[in-house]
């Protein structure tokens, strides 16, 4: 009795918070729309009894995501979304794997004080620290002022509202995310297993590669996700930084909301992302699962 | 059919295997070892036993090369190894915590080490095929190592490091994660397993039953020094000082003054007790301080005073440690000095002669004791 107890809690809290927000969005993205208050049709009436909802039931269709497949900015938004995705969660990987490696094998008393840096930003607004990055991107910025300063450039680089900006803004803002559990695996590492690769005939290098990588694994493929599921729906970081030629699904979305007042079409663009979003999620918790089965 | 005796330490012509000349390692102001040279004969099973702290581990990590000596050199055939790292000694280790790789099966980790070599594919198997069948573990080679008890564990680590059939195999505490029963099994399969392999071991081990069990010699260090190094019997019977004596054991020291009697000493250890008597052939001055060590297995313990005992005092049954085999008895004499004495328990339910406070005699001959200076 108890254990169901506790165990309707977490239940409990999904559904309030994901399901039924989630049941809301998908009926929305069913629905047409319309020049009201809310700007779609129909709207659920229970007054009308057991007809209003029959009425409610006919009033819905397709039609918004066979609208998706007609136009192809939509696929190409969400195309290059993921390869955004993609590659900015493997440039946060090369960043932070070496990053994560060096506080692992700090002196002891070393890591709280690394640990807090690490996770030190989180104590600014996550969108000053994105605009702060225009002021060090754009034409006239520290950057390269810095560059040109030194010699090493003659013309102003442009970087400011272009995918490497994208790129920069991503790698910086979800590094944390990526570090934290590499750290965590590595951390639990037992030194000697490097020692026992080396008694075995192992070059240090060949030692990391064999012994060292595949014993973070699972904190690589964690960090990973945790960089790749926002980044896909990221939102703030392409329309500040992007440019025009950036086309991020995040993007498309708001814009569809915001500027088109088009909230049915917004909501079938949002189920879908979720519905690409679903497949990784449940690779991640399968990941997660094997490796508490491992543990066990 | 006589066998030779093993003991290449008393022949002037064998060539040890592994020499340490002066050897001191320094961890900044802390002398772990301090200025050591010693001998390891090729096929010996060398223990290396001491407490914690007593830079055993030191000694065999330099052996490793995972530590360098800051003075002397070590020797391995004839050839200085500081320069050599540890993946290119002939030398493999077995950690005390195994360091079994995880992510890879029994077979893969027992291969980890020939997959290095370059060795090819059909030999690998055949080498790894063997290592299994030694350690009796066929049936395991497809499980990770967490799929394996205490005791396979134990034995897969031992697979891998043999595996490249080293000149020299380090052993760190290799049981010391068993629970005593299976211990004991697996110290002489241990020792088969060096037999058949005829590979020269040294392990580190703060358990001296187990150094006395499988090694051929034992050498015990406190503080950075060899203390005495030789085989179990002679450490036992023959110990050089009293901290061996000590260590290595169950033991009685008294403490008392010599003066020379014969071919051995008179020894006056309290006002009021009998002189001892202990036939010895060290050197010691009239009147020197000297200790004598009595394993309790040589004291015998009566009701009567024994009629023509080299030595015999009275006392006082203050403990009875009743174990099973054996029983020991710490008897106190008039002076406060405890002596210990044990008896095999040869009949089953035997009636106990003697009980808590009873007086008791006990005796020793003249050879039964060891003679040590101060």
């Amino acid at each position: 009795m108890r254990r169901a107890a506790l165990i309707i809690i977490p239940y409990f809290w999904l559904l309030a918070l994901f399901l039924v927000p989630f049941l809301i969005v998908l009926k929305i993205s069913l629905s047409d729309t319309a020049l009201a208050i809310p700007p779609y049709t129909p709207t659920l009436d229970f007054s009308n009894g057991w007809q209003g909802i029959k009425d409610f039931w006919a009033a819905l269709d397709l039609e918004n995501f066979e609208f998706l497949t007609t136009d192809d900015l939509y696929w190409k938004a969400y195309l290059s979304s993921l390869k955004i995705a993609v590659i900015a969660t493997f440039l946060t990987l090369l960043v932070g794997y070496p990053i994560a490696y060096g506080m692992a094998n700090a002196p002891d008393h070393w890591r709280p004080t690394l640990m807090m840096l690490v996770i030190l930003p989180f104590w600014t607004s996550f969108l000053i620290r994105v605009y702060s990055w225009m002021g060090i991107l754009s034409n006239e910025g520290y950057l390269n002022q810095l560059l040109m300063g030194m010699g090493v450039i003659s013309e102003p680089l442009t970087i400011l509202n272009t995918n490497t900006a994208v790129y920069i803004g991503i790698v910086y803002t979800y590094l944390p995310f990526m570090i934290l559990p590499i750290y965590s695996a590595l951390e639990r590492l037992d030194a000697s297993l490097l020692e026992a690769a080396e008694d075995l005939g192992c070059s240090r290098l060949t030692a990391f590669w064999l012994v060292t990588v595949p014993l973070s694994k699972n904190g690589i493929i964690a960090g990973c996700f945790l960089v790749f599921i926002p980044t896909l729906g990221e939102f703030v970081i392409p329309s500040l930084l992007g440019g025009s030629k950036t086309l991020m699904i995040g993007k498309v979305l708001w814009e569809e909301f915001f500027n088109n007042r088009d909230w049915p079409v917004a909501s079938a663009v949002a189920v879908i992302l979720l519905l690409i979003l679903i497949i990784p999620i449940i690779l991640f918790q399968r990941n997660e699962q094997k490796q508490r089965e491992a543990d066990g | 059919m006589g066998q030779t005796v093993f003991e290449p330490w008393n022949d002037p012509d064998a060539k040890p295997l592994i020499q340490f000349k002066n050897v001191t390692k320094r961890f900044g102001d802390f002398v772990a070892i301090d200025n050591q040279s010693f001998d390891i004969y090729e096929q010996e099973f060398f223990a290396l036993l001491g407490p914690s702290g007593c830079g055993k581990t030191t000694m065999m990590r330099m052996l490793a090369g995972f530590e360098t000596p800051t003075e002397g050199t070590i020797l391995l055939g004839g050839q200085d190894i500081a320069p050599i790292p540890p993946n290119k000694r002939a030398v493999n280790m077995m950690f005390q915590s195994y360091a079994l790789f995880p992510h890879l099966s029994i077979w893969e980790n027992i291969a980890f080490g020939l997959k290095r070599d370059n060795m090819p594919k059909d030999k690998i198997d055949a080498r790894v095929a063997e290592m299994l069948k030694l350690t009796r573990l066929e049936q395991f080679a497809k499980r990770k190592p967490h799929q394996c008890s205490g005791g396979q564990r134990q034995r897969v680590a031992l697979a891998r490091s043999l595996a490249k059939a080293p000149k020299l195999l380090l052993l760190d505490e290799p049981l010391g994660a068993l629970d005593a029963k299976l211990r004991q099994d697996t110290q002489f399969e241990l020792m088969d397993i060096q037999e058949k392999t005829g590979t020269t071991f040294v392990i580190v081990t703060h358990d001296q039953e187990e150094a006395m069990t499988v090694a051929s010699r034992v050498a015990v260090m406190d503080h950075g020094k060899i203390i005495q190094a030789d085989t179990p019997a002679r450490i036992y019977e023959m110990p050089n000082s009293a901290y061996v004596a000590d260590f290595i054991g169950d033991v009685t020291i008294i403490s008392g003054t010599a003066t020379p009697a014969g071919d051995g000493y008179d020894i006056a250890f309290a006002e009021g007790q009998p002189i001892l008597h202990a036939k010895s052939d060290i050197q010691l001055a009239k009147a020197q301080s000297c200790h004598l060590a009595i394993r309790p297995e040589k004291v015998a313990i009566t009701a009567e005073k024994p009629a023509d005992a080299a030595n015999a005092l009275q006392g006082k049954i203050l403990d009875i440690a009743y174990l099973g085999n054996l029983s020991t008895y710490h008897v106190e004499l008039a002076n406060g000095q405890v002596v210990k004495s044990q008896t095999a328990n040869t009949r089953r339910l035997s009636r106990r002669s003697f009980t808590w406070e009873d007086e008791v005699w006990l005796s020793w001959t003249d050879t039964a004791g060891v003679l040590l200076k101060e």
